[in-house]
């Protein structure tokens, strides 16, 4: 019932792309949204294709995976486009009935900026896919744990996360399963109007909450009784090491900045 | 009221890469009165098996037949069915919602339509099957009531819709052995009193081999043996394979034989055992 939500959406197989290094990869993909605004020319955004296709066949992501992320999106990506075609202003006339003028500027604006939103869409999702949202979190806490030194609460941070992250899952199931109980003593969450449709939101709510918290109890119990203190001191199971392959991504990733900065002087 | 469960295949998540099937095949009938234990090793695809019967998951392929009808046939009221086949899920307590247990109990009732005075005797009624006593429960809130009375809550939130079929999910999973013997024998006067047709899914054994009149023996979601509970617990191989066990009884039994005792090969309750060997020991002259 709830299967169709898919949350993190970790897609777990392994590759090389998998296996860099959660801070890497999330540097790299902030590396790669600065190129992709970085990009004014169609040979630009040929480059930033071609190498969202290699990355997602090196990291065995099949394709419709990718594609299906941007669906969420369709509207903003219609608006976007819509939106940029009729109101850029523009010398060049293409097109013109009634009030409606699309010129060649605004056409190429329109363009541009719809495809900018797709890798942007397309590139995060690539992180998303190859990184589990443990290891994504971890990242993160590493990043930020220079900001420590102004008490920015950056492992407290990643652990709410990592916490809730972990119990997304379990909830859904949950939900699942409180629905289906609630469904087979003839509950009815479908039908009616708002407000009877709110009500019937309540045999479902109040167990949800009622096991979320004693969750929440057990959890804080267990890591108490495992010493969990915060993070001071805090050394780690999994110690993130770079590698070579790490030093390599990197060097893609310059090679692909560079590359389309040398292609907006040279072809502008 | 008989149930038909005709090459009934389930896949979770069809069509994705982590696809799993958790029922392949599977075809049983389940006459009016009976009580059949479902048994299989976590993960065979018991829970799946029994949400299909009253249609809370559609089969990805295959039928189920409530009185001859197709469950998910488009004609088919499904909640006016799930009223008449009652499912009591795993760990039931943890669906208890409202301030007081009446309430919670007449929560189904409700959902039918039923006049106030109609719901009240329901729920006097199911209280009284499941041994809660009225004027002492009645008015508490079920949060602050123990395990096995807030599972007894659950119970009786099912029973109050008067369903022909009860379907119960390891009914008594984490329960004391008290509250274990509550629920068995609360199940064993429903089947007595009021011949409802009971399935219930267990990993206990013993349970079974109180109640059940048939066993339907479930692994990797197929369905590997379905016949009486005598029949089935003659092959401890069969059930050992597949990471379950044969009663206390049966084992006893068993032993016994072993060390040369002309036991009957199929015996798996107690008292059958106990009169076994008293025969035997009749019987036989007493150096």
């Amino acid at each position: 019932m709830l299967n169709n939500i898919t949350m993190g959406q970790y897609y777990p197989v392994d590759s090389p792309v998998h296996r860099l290094d959660p801070r890497v990869k999330l540097i790299l993909t902030i590396a790669f949204i600065v190129a992709v605004f970085l990009v004014h020319t169609i040979w630009g955004y040929l480059l930033i294709a071609g190498f969202v296709y290699a990355v997602s066949r090196l990291a065995r992501l099949p394709l419709k995976m990718l594609i299906r992320g941007l669906r969420p999106l369709r509207m903003i990506l219609l608006l976007t486009f819509l939106l940029n075609l009729f109101f850029t202003a523009g010398d060049t006339v293409l097109l013109s009935f009634w009030v409606i003028r699309i010129t060649r500027e605004a056409l190429r604006q329109a363009v541009f900026y719809s495809l900018r939103l797709v890798f942007l869409v397309l590139g995060t999702s690539i992180l998303t896919l190859t990184t589990s949202p443990v290891a994504l979190s971890d990242a993160l806490e590493i990043l930020l744990s220079p900001l420590k030194k102004i008490h920015f609460p950056a492992h407290e941070l990643a652990m709410m996360m990592t916490i809730a992250l972990r119990f997304i899952p379990t909830l859904l199931d949950e939900t699942d399963k409180i629905m289906k109980a609630q469904m087979a003593r003839g509950a009815d969450f479908e039908s009616g109007n708002l407000i009877s449709r709110a009500k019937s939101m309540i045999p479902l709510l109040v167990p949800l909450f009622v096991s979320a918290f004693r969750r929440a109890g057990d959890l804080a119990m267990a890591m108490e009784s495992r010493c969990y203190h915060g993070g001071e001191g805090r050394t780690r199971f999994r110690v993130l090491k770079l590698t070579r392959q790490d030093a390599l991504a990197c060097g893609c990733m310059a090679l692909l900045i560079g590359l389309i900065v040398l292609e907006g002087i040279l072809l502008r | 009221m008989s149930i038909e469960v005709r090459h009934l295949t389930h896949t979770y998540g069809e069509g994705s890469a982590l696809s799993t099937v958790a029922l392949n095949d599977i075809s049983f009938t389940i006459q009016e009165g009976e009580f059949v234990g479902i048994v299989g090793h976590t993960g065979s695809g018991k829970s799946t098996l029994v949400q299909h019967l009253n249609g809370l998951l559609k089969p990805t392929s295959g039928q189920v037949l409530v009185d001859g009808e197709d469950l998910n046939g488009e004609k088919v009221n499904r909640r006016v069915l799930r009223q008449r086949i009652g499912l009591v899920f795993q760990y039931p307590e943890y669906q208890l919602f409202e301030e007081t247990v009446a309430k919670d109990i007449a929560f189904g009732p409700k959902n039918q339509g039923l006049s106030t005075a109609k719901i009240d005797a329901r729920v006097h009624h199911a209280m009284e099957s499941v041994h809660l006593d009225y004027q002492k429960y009645a008015e508490k809130s079920p949060f602050e009531l123990s395990g096995g009375q807030m599972r007894r809550v659950a119970i009786a939130g099912v029973l109050a819709m008067a369903p022909k079929v009860l379907i119960l999910d390891e009914p008594t999973a984490g329960l004391d052995p008290r509250g274990r013997d509550r629920i068995l024998s609360m199940l064993e006067e429903l089947r007595d009193r009021e011949h409802t047709t009971i399935l219930m899914v267990s990993h206990s054994m013993e349970d079974m081999a109180r109640l059940a009149t048939r066993l339907l023996v479930i692994a990797e979601g197929k369905l590997v043996a379905d016949d009486t509970p005598r029949a089935v617990f003659a092959r401890p191989d069969l059930l050992t394979r597949i990471g379950l066990d044969v009663p206390e009884a049966a084992k006893l039994c068993a032993a016994l034989r072993g060390k040369g005792y002309d036991l009957p090969p199929d015996l798996y309750r107690m008292e059958e055992v106990r009169n076994a060997l008293l025969a035997l020991w009749k019987g036989a002259d007493p150096c």
